[in-house]
This record gives structure tokens, sequence and C-alpha cells, in this order.
């Protein structure tokens, strides 16, 4: 069975990369690129795996899951500039791609059951992370 | 790792068969036989699977919108279905037969590194249809 809680956090970043050339930095990250950031409110659900504990009947304690989130992803992002105060952003693009696996690697400690993490930039674009890529052994 | 985005376009069909009497179609698709046809707003999400490259990204977005707006989207949004569309010539364009056409046309021209792994169009917000792409 699986449990998903939203949460959502507002942040600003720029996507690109200091080795790049402006031109190159614009024709892989588009408007991404601009130099001095711009902020997405970003949607993020992260789904646990397991079954029914026999005695709370719940997968996962929804309270504690809600906390995990608060300290790990929500409170260090929410209102930051993702590049300037999140590492590793300071030297690793925060693409929504990027950002999904810094979430996916900060909650695994935490939820033995992580299953996936979904994480919309906009209503039009989202990424789903579940821990590795195609081909890649569990 | 999967990356999806979202488009929209907006067309008219009629949902008819030949094979089928006239009273039969009516029976079997009901309001959406009405004769003179009628629109939706559809909602059209791509999903492409891969790894992220050098630069973070599963997908160029750029390169994506590019070839879902070409090869999908101007032949589509506000057009007629049955009457417009090369790709839908000879079949009832059902959302089915539309998700279909829309995965051959996206697999036709498929310049990206990543794989299409999904196709989801919802003609309203309670008919939703999906596809997956059966591709290496």
């Amino acid at each position: 069975m699986f449990l998903t809680r939203k949460a959502e956090f507002s942040a600003s970043h720029v996507c690109a990369n200091s080795s790049l050339s402006p031109e190159r930095n614009h024709a892989v990250y588009g408007a991404n690129a601009n130099p001095h950031g711009h902020g997405h409110n970003y949607v993020l659900e992260v789904t646990v795996a397991g079954e029914p504990d026999p005695v709370t009947g719940m997968v996962f304690d929804l309270r504690e899951l809600k906390e995990i989130l608060n300290q790990q992803v929500i409170e260090p992002m929410d209102h930051r500039f993702l590049n300037r105060e999140v590492p590793p952003f300071d030297h690793i693009v925060p693409t929504t791609e990027n950002l999904a696996i810094e979430i996916w690697n900060r909650l695994r400690p935490h939820l033995d059951g992580l299953y996936n993490v979904r994480l919309y930039e906009t209503a039009d674009l989202f990424v789903d992370y579940g821990g590795r890529h195609p081909g890649e052994k569990p | 790792m999967k990356l999806t985005r979202r488009y929209r376009f907006s067309a008219s069909h009629r949902l008819d068969t030949p094979q089928l009497s006239a009273e039969e179609n009516r029976q079997l698709y009901g309001k959406c036989n009405n004769p003179y046809g009628h629109g939706h707003d559809y909602i059209l999400e791509v999903t492409v699977e891969g790894a992220p490259d050098s630069y973070g990204q599963l997908v160029n977005r750029e390169a994506l919108d590019g070839l879902v707006t070409d090869r999908v989207l101007r032949r589509l949004d506000h057009r007629n279905l049955n009457l417009d569309v090369a790709e839908l010539a000879g079949v009832v364009p059902t959302t089915e037969n539309l998700a279909a056409a829309v995965e051959r046309a996206l697999l036709g021209g498929w310049t990206i590194p990543a794989r299409l792994s999904k196709i989801r169009i919802s003609e309203m917000d309670r008919n939703i249809f999906e596809l997956e792409t059966k591709t290496a």
C-alpha cells in the first residue's frame, strides 16, 4: 500500500553552470539561466510504501511524516535562494531533477519505506524519482 | 527518473463510425454523436524516462517543447479532429485513438535521448486516458 504526503515550499534558483558561457547556459537552461534568479512554488509529493501496522492501522504516522518533511526539506529550503543558501546547490545546478534527487537523499535515512519523490516545479512540469535511474540495480 | 510536462490544446470532434447505423451510433456514443460535433480543452501530459545528463537535466525543456509543439500541438490545436488531422483520417477520434495517434506522431520524430515513457490525455477533468509507451 502507498501513502503520499504533500508539502509546499517556495524558493528561488538559477540554472546555470559556471564552467559554461552565458550563451551555452541559455541554450541549455533557457530563461532558467537568467543570472539573478527567479522563483517557484514547488509542490512535493512523498510516497511511502508499506503495509498497515496491525495495531495502529497505519502504514506510517502522518504526523511523523509531516515532521520529517518539515525538518529535512521545508525548513531548509522554504523562502531560500537554493544556489546561495542550500548545499549542495552552491556547486550543483538546482534543476528539478537534481532537487528531487537531493530531497530523496535527505529523506531516505529517515524513511525506510520511501518509494517515490514527485516534485512539481510548476503545475506543468514535474519529476518522479524512485532512488535510482533506469537500468540501475535497486 | 521520469519527467512529465503538461500541454494544452483545444479541438472539436464527433464520435461516429460508418460501421454502425445512425441509430446504433446514437445509442453507442450518446451526446458525442450529435451531428455538428463539439469540443474539449484537452490536457496532454508527456512523460520521458532516463537519467539526468551532465547538465542535471533528463531532457532539454526547449527540445521537448519544440518536438511536442511541432509534432502534436500545431496539428491538433484549434482543429476539427474528424476533418483537419491527417493522423486521424479514417478512425473515430475517441481519446483512446487520439492518444495512440499522439504516440505515433511523437515517436515518428523523436530526437530526444530520453525514452518516451507515457502519454496521458484528459478530455475533461473526469475522463483521463493513459498510454504506456512500449519502446526500449
